[in-house]
């Protein structure tokens, strides 16, 4: 598997989704308060979690005897440059030569 | 654009193909910065780090709290690039560089202690993404991001 196919697998998934939201709302949460935001057993939430660890689109980190989950937006990020940005070049380019076509013709 | 809320703890990571000697130039050395860091030029010296825009404007005169190539660096943060910003509290700054198997190395930031700077962490939070894709580019392709 390619980091990018892990970065969609990792998004690809309801429960994970969820997650990503309550981190980018509040960073820096322990598993504990995750857990109480799901129906869901914790083990199941560490599942999610580790999955999103590898992927990169959560990291962690130690603070004292907490372990703290943050949202990574690199991943995201590199997979905005490379799937979203240049299609929506060529939707924009397209629209400007339809605009283009269509005053020619006016 | 929707930007990320702003935290007080921001934490980015990411993976370069670069081994954490040539990280650790990048981030410190002005060869590199100019070619990805807003053009500016980094000078580490007299236990500062200072950040000089293209036109030689000082952007950033902060304390470095640790130093040790090419695996950790830790400064504080202001900047002085926009008088909003500079009114704002000092926060900090974590580079974490770890080589990993295959050449790779993971370059981890922290940029923290943010709680009396919630302009500079909102302008940061974009900021920071671009600088650290511009990164990765550089050092993968040797060529800069943009331009």
């Amino acid at each position: 598997m390619t980091d990018d196919d892990r970065v969609f697998k990792g998004l690809a998934d309801p429960t994970r989704r969820f997650l990503l939201d309550r981190l980018y709302e509040r960073d820096g949460r322990t598993l504990s308060e995750l857990e109480s935001e799901l129906e869901m057993t914790r083990f199941g939430v560490m599942k999610h979690l580790r999955l999103l660890e590898d992927a990169g689109l959560v990291v962690t980190r130690r603070s004292g005897r907490e372990k703290l989950h943050y949202l990574n937006p690199m991943p995201i990020r590199m997979i905005h440059d490379r799937w979203i940005n240049k299609y929506r070049e060529r939707y924009v380019s397209a629209l400007a030569d339809l605009k283009n076509e269509l005053e020619e013709t006016a | 654009m929707t930007t990320m809320t702003a935290q007080t703890t921001q934490v980015y990571q990411l993976f370069i193909r670069a081994t954490p000697e040539q990280v650790w130039d990048a981030i410190t050395k002005s060869e590199f910065t100019t070619q990805y860091f807003f053009a500016s030029r980094i000078e580490m010296e007299d236990g500062r780090r200072r950040a000089y825009g293209p036109g030689g404007e000082l952007w950033g005169d902060s304390a470095i709290l640790e130093e040790d190539p090419p695996r950790r660096l830790v400064h504080e943060w202001q900047g002085l690039y926009d008088p909003d910003l500079a009114a704002e509290e000092t926060s900090r700054v974590t580079w974490e560089i770890e080589p990993q198997d295959g050449g790779i190395t993971k370059l981890t930031l922290i940029h923290d202690q943010l709680e009396g700077a919630p302009k500079t962490a909102e302008s940061v939070a974009n900021g920071w993404m671009f600088v650290l894709s511009g990164l990765k580019t550089l050092l993968e392709t040797g060529r800069p991001l943009t331009g």
